[in-house]
């Protein structure tokens, strides 16, 4: 039973996200690949008190993204996002 | 703004405010300090003697400045791991990790323009208070309304500095909601935020703020519907949950 109290949003991990990808993702726009909703990043419920992080369409609820890290790195799995349009920078 | 990798620095405690009985503010001296924006927070890290880590974010409270200091404000969560050290631990002089800053969507800076509708529940009003800070030094700010929801009216986070702030006249106006108890002779809101109190914050504001909404899951989701079902584009609506982890 989740308590839904203690869902956060992406906002809460853009640091880890950060140190994966090597820019902030927050304001990226990503594209729900169950059901196609666009928007921030951010936007994206995070469920964060289990042994790893699992982010969700704020829309369909469907998984959009998950991690869990360990001592020896951190496995990623993003096949929930359809795309991630990335601004280049400057 | 060129990237530069997110690591993990030592920081040092330059002074620590009480700002409600459960609340402090802490500045922390930062080394080579990336100038944040405001609404940005910053990742703590705390490291045991076995080796064990506990990490949270934490909201910047402070508008940006050139000189690597950052306060933080931080609620004792009764049963977490990192505020009680922040609170019951930590002293001027001690280090802590932190990296930073932290967040591109959560952030207002004065280009973005207004008005600006900042919408806070308990501790929620941290990021809104860099904001504030940030709008209130610069020349012509654009004209906000802060609607924020406490429990009482004794936690009520940087009451004396918000009304000092609403005493400038620049346009900006503080609408307090006290959902638990109330003083002798309270004339604001006194429930949890709902569509009436939405209208009137848009009535002194007009139909489409630029919108910031932190604090709990449950009132960060009735205040964007709500505006949303008033006619708010979705789009001018930026939100930010926290909850208990700390």
């Amino acid at each position: 039973m989740i308590d839904e109290r203690l869902v956060l949003d992406a906002n809460a991990v853009a640091g880890d996200l950060e140190e994966l990808f090597g820019i902030d993702l927050t304001a990226v726009i990503h594209r729900c690949a169950h059901c196609g909703n666009l928007g921030p990043m951010a936007t994206l419920l995070a469920y964060v008190h289990g042994p790893g992080t699992v982010l969700r369409c704020s829309v369909c609820s469907d998984v959009v993204v998950r991690y869990v890290r360990t001592p020896w790195g951190t496995r990623l799995d993003v096949r929930g996002a359809a795309e991630l349009r990335i601004e280049l920078l400057g | 703004m060129p990237s530069q990798p997110l690591g993990w620095k030592i920081a040092t405690v330059a002074e620590i405010r009480d700002e409600t009985s459960d609340v402090k503010s802490f500045s922390l001296l930062v080394p080579q300090w990336r100038t944040h924006r405001p609404g940005q927070h910053v990742d703590v890290r705390l490291t045991a003697a076995d080796g064990y880590q506990a990490q949270r974010s934490y909201s910047i409270a402070s508008a940006p400045g050139p000189d690597g200091r950052v306060d933080l404000t931080v609620e004792r969560i009764a049963e977490g791991e990192v505020s009680p050290y922040f609170h019951d631990v930590l002293v001027t002089g001690d280090e802590v990790e932190v990296r930073g800053p932290i967040g591109g969507y959560f952030v207002w800076e004065p280009s973005f323009g207004g008005p600006l509708l900042l919408i806070a529940g308990g501790s929620g009003v941290v990021p809104l208070m860099a904001i504030l800070r940030e709008r209130a030094g610069v020349d012509a700010p654009v004209s906000a309304t802060l609607m924020y929801s406490s429990r009482t009216w004794d936690d009520v986070i940087y009451r004396d500095e918000l009304e000092q702030l609403a005493a400038n006249e620049d346009g900006l106006r503080v609408l307090h909601t006290l959902t638990r108890a109330q003083p002798p002779g309270w004339t604001g809101f006194a429930r949890r935020i709902d569509r009436p109190m939405l209208e009137e914050a848009l009535g002194g504001i007009g139909p489409q703020p630029l919108t910031y909404i932190c604090g709990p899951t449950l009132l960060v989701e009735a205040a964007a519907n709500g505006l949303v079902e008033l006619g708010v584009d979705a789009g001018r609506i930026r939100t930010e949950r926290f909850g208990p982890t700390s």
